[in-house]
């Protein structure tokens, strides 16, 4: 054996996997080959399709239920892991390779305390006896700077945020000090600002204990601060790999490419709207309230034709609740919403059916915004027919041009359900639902956020160009300031019910910024492999020169 | 913890106002009943005279909602009125009952209740084996039988010629315990057969529904095996339902036995309304349906208590 060989972890050759649907087993993972040298992270990057959980979970020996290794080799520090025994697979789970899920809030067990959860696999691997490992776990909770770690662990997963579960969940799969940790999208479900913080986290403790990782994600952005090499992956298959400079510079590949330039999709920023101008909407003084507490004080902003205004803030921030306000669904305590001038009556059961068919939504989850009972021509053709009183022939027509606008062939889709359709094209249909009313005006809840980035990518085109086409009026709510850039004239934005700061894009994107949105813009993970690392550096100075010089106006 | 202290005064209220509500549909359904008790109880001698003199002397003769309001009053005196049979006191007669039936339906619960939430784990553990297959098959056979066939199949295996238990449990003085459950055994065994399907699938069920939850793959992926998964990670999520199967349960096992009793002649609640009803001595029946009503509410009402006791989310406010 050569001294490279010795390094070598994890190896994976030819690894095939198999995933059943529709009572037929398909091939999810094609023959791909792996090799992961102790202490290294590898960024495995790809659309959602692409396998990358299904590899990551490999490399534990694990296939999830409707899944099956069917070919390759699988070789974690000199073990078979297709030719042990599920004991002694399970023997090394939880122990020396560990695993740390997308979403914190749903792996944690509801009915434990975090201290339990956290104490369970080093206890159970005979690694240390229960005090040992509580007192260890206030360790890891204090180097992944999670607050009070004395205490947190003494929590439920519910009493704690989802940056801190997901800090805590970290702390978990280090427990037992394993030699590798599979990260399988540990930021996607959290704001920007939190990401920065766990992606911080994560580095440290991964450096602190030499651990390999795997780093699964489709942000490049992410991946280029966390991995030491990256690899493509494209439906199951490799498309290339190699370190993350070289990845990021070079990229040989043509799909590569095109998911590294996905980000340069801008439209021409629209003239600023003259004055005297009457907007579409108007948002008026509004407070807003769940029960007793505010939930937006005070809000105010215009929404002019052939305008798009982003409304932007962390989750919390009170985006969807001014939506809420505006579709009717949630009266506001005080102030008003204007329609081209007039105010619309606070409840929409009061609206009139002309005003509701102005204001139409397309939501985030297009998968549960469709009923999956439903063919799509009626799920398109209903609106036409509520609002536009259109019949028999004139309907299917309607149907049929909506769906050439949405760049569906007519004749292959009408007749199909939700669940005939890819993720993308279900947002299509959540768009020409949402034409079908003919409005003036689209709330578009972060229709963008579920998927793909080349996906979202066509998406935002498709709406720039129904934008040109209808001299539709935008509410863009979003926490992607990528998609900011992209599309927006105007920027809102959000904190704690609160509109921080509002105006033309480039004035509201160009410094001096207000404190908050320069913790937003600045969040934002760029390409550059060293951009985490020059950031917590300006951080840290900005922190400790804070009282010299105020940030902001 | 004070919101679950309220929780359980603001449920004890609305029982009371279900028992109330209750009460209203008793009266007015034994007054639908056919037949009247004067006539009954004086058989032979009943010429239109001594009826209406008997009428007159119980108070018969009254309008339905004074004699209503009458009830009602006794009632929130603790007093469930007198026998018209017998003269003895509604409650003395169903306390002495009421301690049979619920020793003979806890005998009945300790043993399924345990049984059935252990074959449920284990059909979850083992789902579609061969063991899964049997149990479910099994439970659902045993179910299927009307009680008294299940009773009586019993009977003939472990009571019939060489067998070992008695058909009869009846007993008139105060047995002892052991005596107690040897008597009482076949008809509790019976009862077991009939209520474990219900908790048993239910327990399976709702842990088999909980498996695909990301925190049982969590489980999975930090090396636990299969048996703690199950009785760790999924049964603590999946109690709510199953508390909810088992409080229906023992309120069947309360109130429905009346059969079971009859076959082995176990002197039981059950029992004693069949009586009444017979005789048309309406005081026992209105009295002991509301204490069935009762055993209801009071079930429910401990079940919903657990529930939520057993989810940290409502116990353990952020």
């Amino acid at each position: 054996m050569t001294e490279t060989n010795k390094d070598v972890l994890l190896s994976m050759k030819g690894l095939r996997i198999e995933g059943r649907a529709d009572e037929e087993w398909t091939e999810i993972v094609k023959g791909i080959d792996l090799t992961l040298h102790k202490g290294e992270v590898l960024g495995l990057i790809g659309e959602s399709g692409a396998g990358k959980s299904t590899i990551g979970l490999a490399a534990m020996g694990f296939a999830r239920d409707g899944c099956r290794i069917t070919g390759g080799e699988i070789t974690f520090d000199g073990i078979d892991l297709r030719a042990a025994s599920e004991r002694e697979r399970r023997g090394l789970r939880g122990k020396r390779i560990a695993y740390v899920a997308q979403s914190a809030a749903a792996s944690f067990n509801p009915a434990h305390k975090l201290i339990d959860q956290y104490a369970e696999a080093p206890v159970r691997h005979h690694v240390m006896s229960r005090s040992e490992a509580e007192h260890d776990a206030v360790d890891l909770y204090r180097r992944m700077q999670l607050p009070n770690p004395e205490e947190i662990g003494f929590r439920y997963p519910h009493q704690v945020s989802g940056g801190q579960l997901q800090r805590a969940m970290t702390a978990m799969a280090m427990s037992c000090r394993p030699d590798l940790i599979i990260f399988d999208e540990p930021t996607t479900a959290l704001d920007v600002t939190t990401q920065i913080e766990v992606l911080a986290a994560i580095r440290d403790i991964v450096e602190q204990f030499d651990t390999a990782a795997i780093y699964i994600t489709h942000d490049l952005a992410v991946v280029a601060q966390m991995a030491d090499r990256i690899k493509v992956l494209l439906r199951g298959e490799e498309v290339e790999e190699a370190d993350t400079r070289i990845m990021l510079d070079a990229p040989t590949q043509d799909y590569t490419k095109s998911l590294w330039a996905v980000r340069s999709f801008t439209r021409p920023t629209q003239p600023p709207v003259e004055k005297g101008v009457t907007p579409v909407v108007s948002v008026r003084n509004v407070t807003a309230a769940y029960g007793v507490i505010d939930v937006l004080t005070n809000i105010s902003f215009d929404i002019h034709a052939r305008r798009t205004v982003a409304v932007v803030g962390e989750s919390g921030s009170g985006k969807s609740t001014t939506a809420r306000v505006i579709t009717g669904l949630l009266p506001p305590r005080r102030g008003e919403i204007l329609f081209n001038g007039e105010a619309l009556p606070p409840d929409y059961r009061r609206r009139t059916r002309e005003q509701l068919r102005q204001a139409q939504m397309i939501y985030q989850m297009a998968d549960t915004a469709l009923n999956p009972k439903l063919r799509i021509r009626d799920l398109i053709g209903r609106p036409a027919q509520m609002y536009l009183g259109l019949q028999g022939k004139a309907l299917e027509d309607r149907i049929k041009d909506l769906l050439s606008l949405i760049e569906l062939e007519p004749g292959e889709y009408i007749d199909r359900v939700p669940s005939e359709l890819s993720g993308g094209q279900k947002q299509r249909i959540g768009i020409a639902r949402a034409l079908a009313a003919e409005p003036q005006f689209i709330i578009c809840d972060e229709v963008t956020s579920a998927l793909d980035q080349l996906v979202a990518e066509g998406i935002l085109k498709l709406l720039d160009r129904l934008q040109g086409e209808f001299d539709l009026a935008y509410m863009f709510i979003t926490h992607d300031l990528a998609t900011v850039r992209a599309i927006a004239d105007e920027v809102v934005v959000m904190k704690e019910g609160l509109v921080i700061e509002a105006g033309p894009k480039l004035e509201v994107f160009q410094p001096p910024h207000d404190p908050y949105t320069e913790l937003l813009l600045s969040s934002v993970p760029e390409m550059d492999p060293d951009w985490l690392t020059h950031l917590l550096e300006e951080r840290d100075a900005g922190r400790a020169g804070a009282d010299v010089e105020p940030a902001g106006h | 913890m004070s919101h679950i202290w309220i929780m359980i005064a603001k449920r004890l209220g609305l029982g009371v106002v279900t028992l109330f509500v209750v009460s209203l549909i008793i009266f007015l359904g034994t007054e639908l009943l056919p037949g009247d008790f004067a006539q009954e109880i004086l058989g032979q001698a009943a010429t239109p005279e001594t009826v209406a003199a008997l009428r007159e002397r119980l108070g018969l003769n009254d309008p339905m909602h004074i004699r209503y309001i009458n009830w009602l009053t006794d009632i929130a005196r603790g007093e469930l009125g007198v026998s018209l049979a017998n003269g003895q006191s509604v409650s003395d007669l169903i306390g002495r009952r009421l301690g049979n039936t619920l020793l003979l339906a806890l005998y009945a619960a300790a043993i399924a209740v345990p049984l059935s939430l252990m074959l449920g784990i284990l059909a979850a553990l083992f789902r579609n084996s061969f063991f899964d297959r049997f149990a479910n098959a099994s439970a659902l056979t045993s179910i299927s039988f009307p009680e008294f066939f299940v009773a009586y199949i019993l009977i003939f295996f472990l009571a019939g010629a060489g067998g070992v238990f008695p058909s009869i449990s009846n007993f008139r003085t105060d047995p002892s315990f052991d005596e107690f459950l040897y008597r009482a055994f076949l008809p509790a065994l019976t009862l077991t057969l009939v209520v474990t399907a219900h908790m048993m699938r239910m327990t399976r069920a709702a842990i088999i529904n909980l498996l695909a939850s990301p925190y049982i793959e969590m489980a999975r992926l930090k090396g636990m095996s299969p048996m703690r998964i199950i009785v760790k990670h999924a049964l603590p999520n999946a109690l709510a339902p199953i508390i909810n199967v088992i409080a229906l349960n023992l309120a069947y096992l309360i109130t429905g036995v009346v059969v079971v009793e009859v076959v082995f002649v176990y002197p039981g609640l059950g029992q004693l309304m069949v009586d009444s009803v017979a005789a048309r001595d309406m005081p026992v029946v209105q009295g002991v349906a509301l204490v069935f009503a009762a055993a209801y509410v009071l079930l429910n009402l401990t079940a919903d208590v657990l529930a939520t006791l057993s989810n940290p989310r409502l116990v353990h406010r952020r």
